[in-house]
């Protein structure tokens, strides 16, 4: 049980490798083979939740070098969380991608295991350092996989995002350089210290270390001014591709609440809560950008990707918040948003599929086959996402509101919260209005009935949204916990490195 | 030395924003190039820079720090792997794009 927690990179490691030499074989094959890896992950990621979910942490020192001298992968509730979202989300994507998606290229499967392994092994990983080297995993397979299936708007868009996070990749060394140079170590942990104990005139050199790392967390993120990229590349990604990429803008937000969480929290000394200061008014205003998004999308991809920011803008507003109460709701949204994006990005497929030569643009078009079934679906997920009742979106909202009652911050989050559900709420009511009712002619030839599994896997996804209500109480209490881990960064540092070196010396 | 070094990365990482900034594919995957090298130089000054110390723990010597340089190789590895994506990546859109703009518009940008 020891190794247990490398579990979630081995696995995918091992099937991604598996599946590289399996290039040849028989698609029937890789998808067997990259299916049971699938479905293999989720109770190694349940065992993972569960044993995080007491609240103890759990760290692995890789290869005996005890922290901070080797790599140290470490699991607390929010790691666990996103290990287990991930292969929750990974498993339906790839069931979604097999009906169609990964008939395009030799390599879907593989590339698909590798972003998996990057995203989980970032989300364990205790090192500044190989944080970077997971992101560059998860790059490079998002590269294959972005590109996936080809076509001249994905080779433009491909091209947009691997420029941008070349750069991201070379800021993100110069930060972690400039952390290293500073203060001579790449531990998470034993960077939490050393910033505890930073000499006043060093103080600087770290923050703009710490400034230049939001940036590169921030591109990933998707927050204002480094969205751009984000619209096209998921617009014009392969449907199951985009639905796993609903998770990627996560792990830059998972980053930020992580290394700046830690680095600059409440025992950083001179740095404490630099950082948020700069986040506040930035996450506020990429909702406003995100929400200007959603009412200017001429498809209906795009409406989901504007859809993206506004979650990033509303978790990343949470984050510089500072206050407990709210960020257990800000948790709980970040589940649910992720889901209920990436549900959509499957709807927006299945739906553009019965529209002919219209696709997904918001004009009117030939009536779709089945007009009451995904008219109902689209209804259910516009309503989660816009956050009206009974749905998840809802009592995250409700919760976040109700937590920052009475603080200084609530008018300005509670406002743009508000404004950006009510336009997602009319755009949503546009789109929907615009491809369900409004047709150019009446026959619907050309079109099939939508795949049973692809339907089916966006049903499981918009499933999510009920039983987050249906469990709201015990899921929110889990984020409850979740968010008082995070903010208890001592407890981090004490369980990484139980003798502090710089006490020793 | 720190100071011809510095001068160095400066005008390496200057000269690769500028041609990153660019508006077609090539000068941008140079600039990119470029950018990689300087960081990279970067990452080995942040171990501080010495000249004839040993590389390993010695007896009594002081020693270079080891961590900057198996930093630095990781980083050039993956800088290596990158850049040859980007290239192929750039040649790709420039074939089926028509022109090697970076933002080449397509015939799908005019549709309402």
């Amino acid at each position: 049980m020891q190794h247990w927690i490398t579990l979630p990179i081995m696995l995918p490691l091992c099937t991604g490798v598996a599946l590289i030499f399996m290039a040849r074989a028989h698609l029937d094959a890789k998808r067997a083979v990259s299916l049971i890896s699938a479905l293999l992950s989720i109770p190694v990621t349940a065992v993972l939740l569960i044993q995080a979910g007491a609240g103890e942490y759990q760290v692995y020192a890789v290869g005996n070098w005890q922290p901070p001298y080797g790599i140290a992968l470490v699991l607390d509730r929010f790691a666990a969380m996103m290990l287990m979202m991930t292969s929750i989300l990974g498993l339906l994507a790839l069931l979604y991608g097999i009906r169609s998606d990964d008939k395009g290229g030799r390599n879907y499967h593989a590339l698909f295991h590798f972003q998996l392994m990057g995203l989980q092994g970032a989300f364990l990983t205790g090192d500044l350092f190989n944080l970077f080297v997971f992101f560059e995993i998860t790059l490079i397979s998002s590269y294959g996989l972005l590109m996936h299936g080809a076509g001249p708007e994905r080779t433009r868009a491909s091209l947009h995002y691997v420029i941008l996070n070349l750069a991201g990749s070379a800021l993100f060394l110069i930060g972690v350089g400039t952390l290293y140079g500073v203060l001579g170590t790449l531990n998470l942990a034993d960077l939490a210290i050393r910033i505890s104990e930073v000499a006043p005139e060093d103080a600087p050199l770290v923050l703009a270390a710490g400034l230049i790392l939001l940036v590169v967390f921030g591109l990933k993120a998707a927050m204002l001014p480094l969205y751009f990229w984000l619209p096209n590349a998921y617009s014009s990604a392969s449907p199951s591709v985009a639905s796993l990429f609903a998770i990627m803008t996560k792990l830059g937000i998972y980053s930020i609440l992580r290394v700046h969480g830690l680095l600059f929290g409440p025992e950083a000394g001179v740095l404490e809560n630099a950082i948020s200061t700069w986040l506040w008014p930035i996450a506020l205003l990429t909702m406003i950008f995100g929400a200007i998004g959603v009412l200017g999308a001429r498809t209906l991809k795009r409406v989901v990707s504007y859809l993206v920011i506004v979650s990033v803008g509303t978790v990343l507003a949470i984050v510089a918040t500072d206050d407990l109460a709210t960020w257990s709701g800000g948790l709980y949204y970040l589940i649910h948003s992720t889901f209920i994006t990436a549900a959509l990005f499957l709807l927006a497929d299945i739906i553009s599929n019965q529209r002919g030569q219209a696709k997904d643009y918001l004009k009117p078009a030939q009536p779709l086959r089945q007009p009451r079934l995904l008219g109902s679906i689209f209804f259910i997920a516009a309503v989660s996402v816009a956050g009206l009742p009974p749905l998840s979106g809802f009592i995250s909202k409700a919760s976040i509101l109700q937590a920052s009652a009475g603080s200084s911050f609530a008018p300005a989050l509670w406002l743009i919260l508000l404004a950006a559900g009510l336009i997602t709420l009319v755009s949503m009511s546009r789109a929907g209005s615009t491809i369900f009712w409004s047709h150019s002619d009446d026959s619907n030839e050309g079109t099939r009935r939508a795949d049973k599994t692809k339907l089916g896997v966006a049903l499981l996804l918009l499933l999510v949204s009920p039983l987050m209500t249906v469990y709201g109480e015990a899921l929110l209490s889990y984020c409850q916990a979740t968010a008082e881990q995070l903010r208890d960064t001592s407890g981090y540092i004490d369980a990484v490195m139980p003798i502090r070196l710089s006490e020793e010396l | 030395m720190e100071l011809l070094y510095a001068t160095v990365v400066a005008i390496l990482a200057g000269s690769g924003l500028y041609l990153i900034l660019r508006a077609r594919s090539f000068p941008v995957v140079m600039g990119l190039l470029m950018f990689s090298y300087a960081v990279n130089l970067f990452l080995v000054a942040m171990g501080r820079l010495h000249t004839g110390k040993p590389a390993i723990i010695a007896e009594g010597a002081q020693y270079t720090d080891p961590l900057p340089q198996a930093l630095v190789l990781t980083a050039i590895v993956i800088g290596f792997a990158m850049i040859s994506f980007i290239t192929v990546l750039a040649l790709r859109a420039r074939s089926e794009l028509g022109n090697d703009h970076v933002d080449a518009r397509s015939d799908e940008d005019q549709q309402p």
